[in-house]
């Protein structure tokens, strides 16, 4: 452990109890001391280190070796962000700037009986035991240090709740942006999403970053699906050179669920998401995909959970990378059968390809299965350009460049085809065009 | 307009092709045949581009540029077209959009500006129907679960639409039943015209009976060992190539 690694942790420790110190009777209450007990699980647990086997790939050194400005005040309006060439959607959007959220630049089009849209801490002012219904609770038991550390510090995000029976039209897309123009700052979000019996939702969270300092954004989405919902969450990180994001959403599934992810790390200079589907329901259905680009220096980690607890529902996975230059990828994908989760039908499948010697990319699969009238599988490649499928499109003409960008673009096609917010997917059809043309 | 000569060629260390030549001239069409394993496969290929196959020694003209300089994507756009034996499959590339970046490719070459979708997709119709490619193929992935007569037909469909000035068909018999055979044929036909050449490679002389060549040459361990008319291939296919094999082997 470096001195640096103890400088940040025990800046933080002793931030969280100032803050506490002038809480008045806001200490006391209930959420409160669920943080309370967040901050000494991170004060035991510590930053990991490659010695933890979930961040044996994954070194925060770095990412620890400096100070940040947590949920810094930004002057950033709606021009600083036409930069950033933000597709337009009707859609409920929410602006967080350094994880405070921004009234003026988000915009709720879907009417309050269909859905509950609110910044968590207007929520929790509001309705603190609502919120505190939901928060931390499928978290609460995560051994993690960064979630803990956002479940102590979580300042502001989002509250969504869907009551039964709805189903949300316009899609709710979440835009976090870090305003890294002038000094480091870190955010923390923390977002809640609570959908109701047979209610139905399109969720996107968008990341990115201004400016050329570095910027750490620690994540947490909890995402509660009561039996019969359905939920299609997008993850979109396209973030700077010095960009550091660590990121858990959490799910709990109940009967006959359907839950689609799509995780889309396009850049940013150290990701590590964790995707972690507790399936607690029978008939339910959970989709992950996952596509990530790294170049350069960047460094992207995937790791997901497809935890099978009741009999009779699938997960399928999907990831796939592309790596150049000294990039480096992991993917950690873990399925758990338990012993009541007869009839679990589990898929999984990571494809990379790596176009420098320089770049590395590690995956680990990991199957652990207590019950035995299951369908599992799982298959990782990681290879090269297919040589044949270049040829043949150079004969017709194409040129080298072309034919590559071509053959990359169509094998991220089948993660991008399953992103169905039409901007979104418009969007990153765009950018993946153009980052892959760029070489 | 082609134009071949002591042309030798190896893979990894191994000499395929030990001195061909060839003279093509504009509108003939030469039909390649010979045992398997005699090169002709190695000879398609090398003319096309591809780059596992080192040329050892010789010369290939093609319209008096020096053809062996040239990447395989400048060969085609200099008109030169290979239909694979084994057409490759590549999902995610839809064969419309494959074709449409082939052709704006090759008009860039040659100082054209790039078709619009509206002309593009006229020109693509009109050759869909020439060579009775079905237009659903178009919008799937390039040959992804295509059968083996849908594959040929799709090398016959490019053909068509890149209007190459040398059309090398690579076995494109091979796999397929009389009927794809026939229509296959009908599209290489349809294309036939007094300033396009074609090298036909195949193995059984079936083909050519719907695709008639001028001359017919026989390959045998890299080069070529007799060369005639369309009788050649009649007599190949009645007497198999043990009677050329034991010829070679006399003189040689």
């Amino acid at each position: 452990m470096t001195t640096e690694t103890i400088d940040l942790k025990t800046k933080l420790v002793a931030d969280f109890y100032a803050r506490e110190a002038v809480m008045n009777g806001e200490a006391s209450s209930a959420f409160h001391q669920k943080k309370r007990a967040a901050l000494a699980r991170f004060d035991q647990l510590g930053f990991p280190t490659p010695k933890n086997e979930e961040w044996k790939y994954s070194n925060v050194r770095e990412l620890i070796s400096e100070s940040y400005h947590f949920n810094a005040e930004s002057s950033l309006g709606l021009a600083d962000l036409q930069d950033l060439n933000i597709p337009e959607q009707v859609a409920n959007i929410l602006y967080f700037i350094n994880g405070h959220y921004n009234e003026e630049l988000s915009s709720i089009v879907s009417s309050s009986d269909q859905i509950i849209i609110d910044s968590l801490q207007s929520a929790y002012k509001k309705n603190p035991s609502l919120v505190n219904t939901y928060f931390d609770e499928l978290v609460k038991d995560d051994t993690d240090a960064f979630t803990s550390l956002n479940t102590a510090f979580a300042h502001d995000g989002v509250f969504i709740h869907i009551p039964d029976n709805q189903t949300v039209e316009h899609p709710v897309i979440l835009r976090f942006v870090s305003d890294a123009r002038t000094q480091n700052v870190g955010s923390q979000p923390r977002n809640i999403i609570a959908v109701g019996k047979n209610a139905h939702v399109k969720l996107a969270e968008a990341f990115r970053t201004l400016g050329t300092e570095r910027s750490f954004t620690n994540a947490v989405t909890e995402i509660h699906m009561d039996r019969d919902s359905g939920v299609e969450y997008y993850k979109v990180q396209n973030e700077s050179e010095k960009a550091y994001h660590i990121g858990t959403t959490q799910v709990r599934m109940l009967d006959n669920s359907h839950f689609y992810a799509g995780t889309v790390t396009l850049n940013g200079h150290f990701t590590r998401n964790n995707l972690n589907i507790i399936i607690d329901g029978e008939r339910c259905e959970a989709h992950m995909y996952g596509l990530y680009f790294p170049d350069g220096t960047q460094h992207v980690d995937n790791h997901t959970v497809a935890d099978h607890c009741k009999p009779n529902s699938q997960s399928n996975e999907l990831y796939k990378g592309i790596l150049r230059d000294r990039a480096k990828g992991v993917f950690n994908g873990k399925i758990f059968v338990r012993p009541d989760a007869q009839k679990t039908n589990a898929f999984q499948s990571c494809k990379n390809i790596v176009l420098s010697t320089e770049a590395t990319m590690n995956t680990k699969p990991q199957l652990e299965i207590y019950a035995d009238d299951v369908k599992c599988s799982h298959g990782t490649t990681t290879g090269q350009i297919d040589e044949e499928a270049l040829f043949y499109m150079r004969s017709r003409g194409i040129s080298k460049p072309e034919a590559m960008s071509l053959l990359m673009f169509a094998f991220c096609a089948d993660v991008v085809s399953q992103i169905k917010i039409d901007s979104i997917r418009e969007y990153l059809e765009n950018v993946i065009a153009d980052k892959l043309a760029s070489k | 307009m082609l134009s071949i000569k002591e042309l030798r060629a190896s893979i990894e260390g191994k000499e395929i092709l030990k001195g061909i030549n060839l003279d093509i001239k504009p509108g003939e069409v030469h039909a390649i045949m010979g045992p398997n394993g005699s090169g002709k496969s190695t000879l398609a290929s090398v003319l096309a581009g591809r780059e596992e196959y080192e040329v050892t020694g010789g010369s290939v003209l093609f319209d008096g540029k020096d053809l062996l300089d040239l990447a395989a994507e400048e060969r085609a756009a200099e008109g030169i077209f290979l239909a694979f034996q084994y057409p490759v499959e590549i999902p995610g590339v839809t064969t419309i959009n494959f074709l449409k970046t082939a052709v704006n490719e090759i008009r860039k070459y040659r100082g054209e500006n790039p078709l619009d979708a509206a002309q593009f997709l006229k020109m693509v119709r009109e050759k869909a129907k020439l060579v009775s490619m079905n237009d659903s193929l178009l919008k799937r992935a390039l040959n992804e679960g295509f059968s083996g007569g849908e594959k040929k037909r799709n090398e016959i469909f490019q053909m068509a639409v890149l209007e190459p000035k040398l059309a090398i068909l690579d076995e494109t018999d091979s796999g397929l039943d009389i009927d794809a055979l026939r229509i296959v044929a009908e599209g290489v036909n349809s294309l036939r015209s007094p300033d396009r050449s074609a090298i036909v490679v195949t193995h059984y002389q079936r083909l050519l009976d719907y695709i008639v060549p001028d001359y017919v040459h026989v390959l045998y361990k890299g080069r070529i060992v007799k060369s005639g008319t369309k009788e050649l291939a009649f007599e190949l296919e009645e007497k198999g190539y043990d009677w050329i094999k034991a010829e070679v082997e006399a003189v040689g």
